[in-house]
């Protein structure tokens, strides 16, 4: 292509946003006036819809949005835990407004825990049972969460952007390279979940996918209900304060340095759970799983859908993580459109920065955060 | 006194902002700082609050040592600012800002009572109370910090330039209120670039100057200052 780009013009950029927003609006303005029930039902169908979804029986009928080079169900588990990942993300950047570019490294201490306390490929030979090592793993992440946090919250700034993304480095290096950790060779036999069947087999087996699917979704239902209860009580709005002007909510005497270093934890802590659950299911962990990329992509998720939203995290997760395996196996003039995943993800998140930047779903008072009259004049500090 | 500020240095990196200034502020007054534009008046506020360490010097409130004192846990001791401009939450509507000023208190009752205090205080935050602050007219902003601030219910209330950016009218409105305030019984420290209002209105008050106190006495009597006429109130 030789033509130079040009910014949309203002007046197609308006015109764009704001049928963007008349649409969004009045889907979220029927929504909040929409009788209780009627929430209660469409809630219970979406979540019985993804119940339903790694069955054939089910999916055959949903036209293209099956995978056609990848296993649908297993694509369903990885777009899963990529959601799980994004809701824990958000409490981090989207609440407390805190840069991790690092939240992938969490997820890496998370499967590690796991592989190191129950393969036998170990060293230490522990082999203890999945469900033992699950508390432990995000105990663990959580220690490490708050060892990055205490001595980087303190300081404003970008010091955090950059300690989370030289700590996901560092764990990613010491998984290639220490000898403990195994490198490529990697941990394998790891067990996966408890639970049989009434004949004797296994809930949680090597073929089918869907149970660990299914785990994943309950975990993640459970996890918004509670990250839900955490934004509406004092934390939240600690949170919310902090974001929107740290100093303010200082001097309204929130005490800010442990409310940062609370989002960090807990976000550290479900990603953690995440790395764990995706060692149970993969049986087999090793250096190739942490690249630096993937916790790029799941920071680019959250804005996308909509920081500081839990339906925006979930529907941005979601989709970034869905779309990039549905290239799969798509070949568009002897290319293979896989290949070029990243460069359409780039390109789509380009656009999105310039027309709505506030993401697909915002927060409502995410985007009245947008609209700040204080940048209008010019405040001496 | 409330407010005891002995010898305080403060530094942003190498640059020295205040070189040991001293200052009080007895129970039930009103006392003014004044100074140009980068006199270290914010700054002033900043070591107060807490929100900057000092390097040197002692603060002390309600007879206790707060020099090291977080500032969260300073608010809590009834220290509260209203910070320069306006510092309110844009995203949250102007009842949810004004209950962030209540966040260290548990007496629903208070602060309820005190709610209802500010509004009346401030009418033209009644009306918009479901308004996000980000969209509120600098006005409007500025009262909302002042009423946020009340809502801690303070012992000291601070204030860092109140009328920055009003109109006339409105000026005159927010030192009536300033002083109606006062007179319900909340000491207040004041900053202001409109230095002939604040000075009329105040029991006291200092000139800052470069990060020193260079002067100091009783509003009236730095009201008819030479040195202060020349330097402050516009009149030669
Ligand atoms: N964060 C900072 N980093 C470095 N220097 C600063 C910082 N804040 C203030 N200063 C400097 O400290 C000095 C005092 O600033 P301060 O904001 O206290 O002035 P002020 O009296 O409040 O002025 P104004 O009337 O313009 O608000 C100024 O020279 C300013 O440039
Ligand atoms: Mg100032």
């Amino acid at each position: 292509m030789t033509t130079t780009v040009n910014g949309p013009s203002p007046e197609q950029r308006e015109a764009f946003t704001t049928r963007l927003r008349h649409g969004r609006e009045a889907i979220s303005e029927r929504w909040h006036h929409a009788p209780r029930w009627v929430r209660w039902a469409l809630l219970a169908a979406v979540i019985v819809f993804f119940y339903a979804l790694p069955n054939k029986e089910f999916y055959q009928y949903l036209g293209p949005i099956p995978t056609p080079g990848a296993n649908f169900t297993q694509v369903l588990f990885t777009v899963s835990i990529y959601v799980l990942m994004a809701v824990g993300l958000n409490i981090v950047v989207g609440f407390a407004g805190l840069l991790d570019l690092g939240y992938f490294g969490f997820f890496a201490v998370g499967a590690y825990t796991v592989a190191v306390l129950t393969s036998p490929s170990s060293d230490i030979k522990t082999l203890w049972p999945w469900l033992v090592v699950v508390p432990i793993a995000i105990a663990l992440t959580m220690v490490s969460g708050v060892m990055l946090g205490t001595p980087t919250l303190r300081l404003r700034g970008d010091y955090l952007a950059l300690v989370t993304l030289g700590f996901a480095e560092m764990i990613r290096i010491a998984a290639v390279s220490s000898e403990f950790l195994k490198g490529q060779r990697g941990f394998n036999q790891i067990p996966h979940p408890p639970g049989q069947y009434a004949d004797g087999r296994p809930v949680f087996g090597v073929l089918d996918a869907r149970p660990y699917y299914w785990l994943v979704l309950t975990l993640i239902i459970l996890v918004v209900i509670g990250v839900r209860n955490l934004t509406h009580s004092r934390v939240g709005r600690a949170w919310i304060s902090i974001r929107e002007d740290e100093d303010a909510a200082q001097l309204m005497g929130v005490p800010t340095f442990k409310f940062k270093l609370w989002a960090f934890a807990a976000g550290a802590a479900i990603a953690g759970l995440a790395g764990a659950l995706f060692a149970g299911k993969q049986n087999f962990v090793n250096s190739q799983n942490f690249e630096l990329l993937n916790s790029i992509i799941i920071l680019a998720a959250v804005i996308f859908g909509g920081s500081g939203n839990i339906v925006g995290a979930i529907v941005g997760g979601g989709l970034v993580a869905y779309m990039i395996e549905r290239f799969r196996g798509i070949e568009l003039f002897g290319i293979e459109l896989y290949e070029f995943r990243f460069l359409f993800f780039g390109v789509v998140l380009v656009v999105m920065m310039i027309f709505r930047p506030q993401g697909l779903i915002p927060n409502r008072r995410r985007a009245a955060e947008f609209k700040d009259r204080r940048k209008e004049v010019t405040v001496g500090e | 006194m409330l407010l005891e500020i002995e010898d305080v240095s403060l530094l942003y990196g190498r640059i020295q902002a205040l070189h040991g200034i001293s200052l009080t502020v007895g129970e039930g007054e009103i006392v003014a700082l004044i100074g140009a534009n980068g006199a270290g008046k914010t700054t002033t506020m900043r070591a107060i609050s807490g929100i900057r360490p000092v390097a040197s010097g002692r603060i002390r409130f309600d007879g206790e040592d707060i020099t090291k004192l977080r500032a969260d846990l300073r608010v809590r001791r009834g220290l509260c600012q209203a910070p320069e401009g306006r510092g309110i939450f844009p995203g949250m509507t102007v009842l949810e800002n004004l209950d962030m000023g209540a966040y260290t208190r548990r007496d629903r009752a208070g602060v309820a009572q005190d709610l209802d205090r500010v509004l009346t205080l401030f009418p033209r935050l009644a009306e918009r109370r479901k308004q996000h602050g980000g969209t509120l007219s600098g006005g409007e902003q500025q009262m909302l910090a002042v009423g946020r601030a009340l809502m801690s219910r303070p012992k000291l209330l601070l204030l860092d330039e109140p009328s920055m950016g009003l109109a006339p009218m409105l000026i005159q409105q927010i030192f009536n209120i300033i002083t109606e305030i006062n007179e319900q019984g909340t000491t207040i420290l004041l900053v202001e670039q409109n230095a002939q209002q604040a000075l009329a209105r105040a029991h006291r008050a200092y000139v800052l100057e470069t990060g020193r106190i260079v002067k100091s006495g009783t509003g009236q009597e730095l009201l008819h200052d030479p040195s202060v006429k020349d330097a402050y109130l516009g009149v030669a």
